[in-house]
């Protein structure tokens, strides 16, 4: 009984608590106002196989790129920054892709058959180290930036943000490219054993970012940047590098990202590609309990945040609500966090749960 | 001479950006002789009227500092134009629907301000918020363009104002709205207590509370007066395009900050002025003017522009702040 209690409190002073709590509601909410939203089937596509469908499967497919940003974003909130320029990394990303895969470079007149056949001018495997590499340098960028020349990281992060879609729509020509190449598909649309690859994406970047922050030192002197990044130089912490690995890695997590999406919607568009998610990933790294001062913080939490935002989304989707709408949805959703997460509330748990722990201690 | 010399110092920044807007002009002059017309300059505030009065909001928000910033104002912007156009239609008005629109601005903006202040949560999350709910307002008023049809608006759309001197170079009247805040907001942050206070918590919010500053209105003023602003922006911007819809401006919160940083503003609050962010605008609009008398460039150059500019002039002024710190 008392490991139990003990594990409860521990439970609830852990940063995967909130964010639970929300997606158990949301969940909740769900079973009683749409029953059929737990559903889960089995279908056999012509293109991917067997694989499942229900609206869980597409809450973790269609939110695994902003799973992967906000993993990203963690690192760089815990340093103490920011990075508003995943959104235009991914549409780059997107970009590179596309450009890689269509034959048709620059102006050049071709015609339809060659734009539209099934095949790609580069082999996937230099797709994909080229699309990692743009985005790794795009943070890199950012990393040197920020460390460097000690430009405040929003500032310096806002400068990629509104270059980046113009960098993506250079690559592209300015044009929304269609991609033809069924391979590439893969990442957005595929399935594993049944489960989409996205998943499977997510879970592999989960762990070695995971392994990189608590099984080597990286994780303490991420937090210790973020807490005093001064204090943490003085005492031979080499935090430069420190924050430049957190906005690398940022940057790769959103080229991942920015694979998946062109790859799910089948299309690269600059303006459009990966629009808003430097909002989304930072409500969801702060859903996750991670404060935006920077310091401790937790990987796991940040993705269940982004899953909240996603079955929020898929709810709303699910309940009939125009598409336009949802954002009116999503400031109440805000709305809440603000206000579960304020002192005034925190205060008021603690409070509840010390008279619950004294009436306890009545009893006995 | 030492007195000159600290005032160069401390406007610095300030000079930076008023160079670099000349500058880019000249070589844009110089490049396209058309720009040389002095209706080209006046196209400038005729184009970023909005921009400017969101920008003016965004300045006094950054200013008070604490990680100040709000990102609500295109969305206030968007359900401004979106709920005066559904208003207008429905026959209201405008004398009743521009003071009512005025009315909602600040009302948002107190509403986020006193969730900032009171609950004392980012003002990052809390105006991401204030946008989500906009637009989404917005949305909800209407999923399409709805076209303003008003007399009045139109009329106040179309008459050209004619420069006096110059020939043939007019503006607009809803142009003159962004000149008038700019100057009430540099008489406020300049000569009042309201704007000192401002300046003082953007220094240290701790120490201006001791001072016995009454931190808590004024934050939520600023921030009302930031809503202000993207009502006032809205409703030019619903006179410029005659119509209103929830997708207006979007990404409007980031070109403003954009332009207040170029302005010189530290994010950091405390530093800075509306009339850097005046220039910033007006940098802004160079690139994109420039772009059009080009007519072979794309539209993205304007972005890459903009982006690359922000960098000069983050460049330059880290420079007179190094140099400030070391004097």
């Amino acid at each position: 009984m008392k490991n139990l209690t003990e594990f409860l409190r521990k439970f609830r002073e852990s940063q995967l608590f909130w964010p639970l709590v929300a997606w158990a509601l949301i969940l909740m909410f769900n079973a009683i106002v749409e029953p059929g939203f737990f559903q889960l089937g089995i279908i056999d596509d012509p293109i991917y196989g067997k694989h499942l469908y229900g609206n869980l499967i597409d809450v973790f497919k269609n939110g695994a790129p902003l799973m992967l940003v906000a993993i990203g974003m963690t690192m760089v909130i815990a340093t103490g920054g920011v990075d508003l320029s995943v959104g235009a990394v991914i549409a780059i990303s997107a970009a590179m892709g596309a450009v890689l895969i269509n034959p048709a470079l620059g102006n050049e007149l071709i015609t339809n058959d060659i734009l539209t056949r099934n095949a790609t001018n580069t082999p996937l495997p230099i797709i994909i180290l080229a699309d990692l590499a743009a985005g790794t340098l795009c943070g890199l960028w950012n990393g040197l930036l920020v460390s460097r020349a000690r430009i405040q990281p929003m500032v310096a992060t806002l400068i990629l943000m509104v270059a980046g879609r113009g960098i993506a729509q250079l690559i592209t020509n300015g044009q929304i490219m269609t991609i033809y190449y069924t391979p590439y598909f893969w990442f957005g649309n595929g399935y594993i054993l049944g489960l989409p690859v996205s998943i499977y994406i997510v879970g592999l970047i989960l762990v070695l970012a995971w392994f990189l922050v608590r099984k080597t030192s990286i994780g303490l002197f991420i937090e210790s940047v973020g807490i005093n990044s001064k204090a943490s130089f003085y005492s031979g912490i080499d935090e430069k590098n420190v924050k430049l690995l957190a906005y690398a890695f940022c940057g790769f997590c959103a080229a991942i990202a920015g694979l998946i999406l062109s790859s799910y919607v089948h299309s690269a568009d600059g303006n459009n590609n990966g629009l808003n998610y430097e909002l989304d990933a930072i409500l969801a790294v702060v859903m996750g309990g991670t404060l935006m001062t920077g310091g401790r913080f937790s990987l796991v939490a940040s993705a269940l945040g982004a899953l909240v935002i996603w079955t929020f989304t898929v709810t709303i989707y699910t309940l009939g609500v125009p598409a336009n709408a949802l954002l009116a949805a999503k400031a109440v959703l805000v709305m809440l966090v603000i206000f579960l997460y304020s002192d005034y509330s925190r205060r008021l748990m603690s409070r509840i749960s010390e008279r619950r722990g004294s009436s306890h201690s009545a009893a006995n | 001479m030492q007195r000159t010399k600290t005032l160069f110092w401390r406007y610095g920044p300030l000079l930076t950006t008023i160079s670099i807007f000349v500058v880019a002009y000249f070589v844009g002059s110089r490049m396209y002789p058309a720009m040389q017309k002095p209706q080209v300059f006046f196209n400038l505030f005729i184009n970023n009227g909005s921009l400017l009065l969101v920008s003016i909001g965004m300045t006094m928000v950054i200013l008070t500092g604490g990680g100040g910033i709000d990102l609500s104002v295109g969305g206030v912007l968007a359900l401004t134009t979106a709920a005066s156009a559904a208003l207008l239609r429905d026959g209201m008005s405008p004398m009743l629907v521009i003071p009512l629109m005025m009315l909602m601005g600040v009302a948002i903006g107190a509403v986020l301000g006193s969730i900032i202040q009171y609950f004392k949560v980012q003002p990052f999350i809390v105006t991401l918020m204030g946008l989500y709910f906009a637009r989404g307002m917005a949305y909800i008023i209407s999923l399409t363009s709805v076209t303003i049809s008003d007399p009045v608006y139109k009329k106040l759309a179309l008459t050209p104002i004619y420069i006096p001197f110059l020939s043939k170079t007019y503006v607009y009247p809803p142009t003159l709205v962004a000149p008038i805040m700019l100057l009430v907001a540099f008489l406020l942050l300049t000569f009042t207590r309201f704007g000192r206070t401002i300046y003082a918590m953007g220094n240290n919010e701790q120490s201006a509370l001791l001072m016995g500053l009454s931190v808590a209105r004024t934050k939520i003023a600023v921030y009302a007066f930031s809503g202000l602003c993207s009502a006032l922006a809205g409703i030019v911007f619903s006179m410029s395009l005659l119509a209103g819809y929830g997708q207006f401006a979007t990404g409007m919160e980031l070109d403003a900050i954009a332009s207040v940083v170029m302005g010189g503003t530290s994010l950091a609050g405390g530093v800075g002025n509306v009339i850097g962010t005046l220039f910033g605008v007006l940098i802004n609009g160079t690139i994109v003017s420039i772009l059009q008398f080009n007519g072979t460039l794309s539209s993205w150059w304007t972005r890459i522009g903009v982006g690359l500019l922000t960098l000069v002039a983050i460049g330059l002024q880290s420079l007179f702040y190094i140099r400030q710190k070391h004097s």
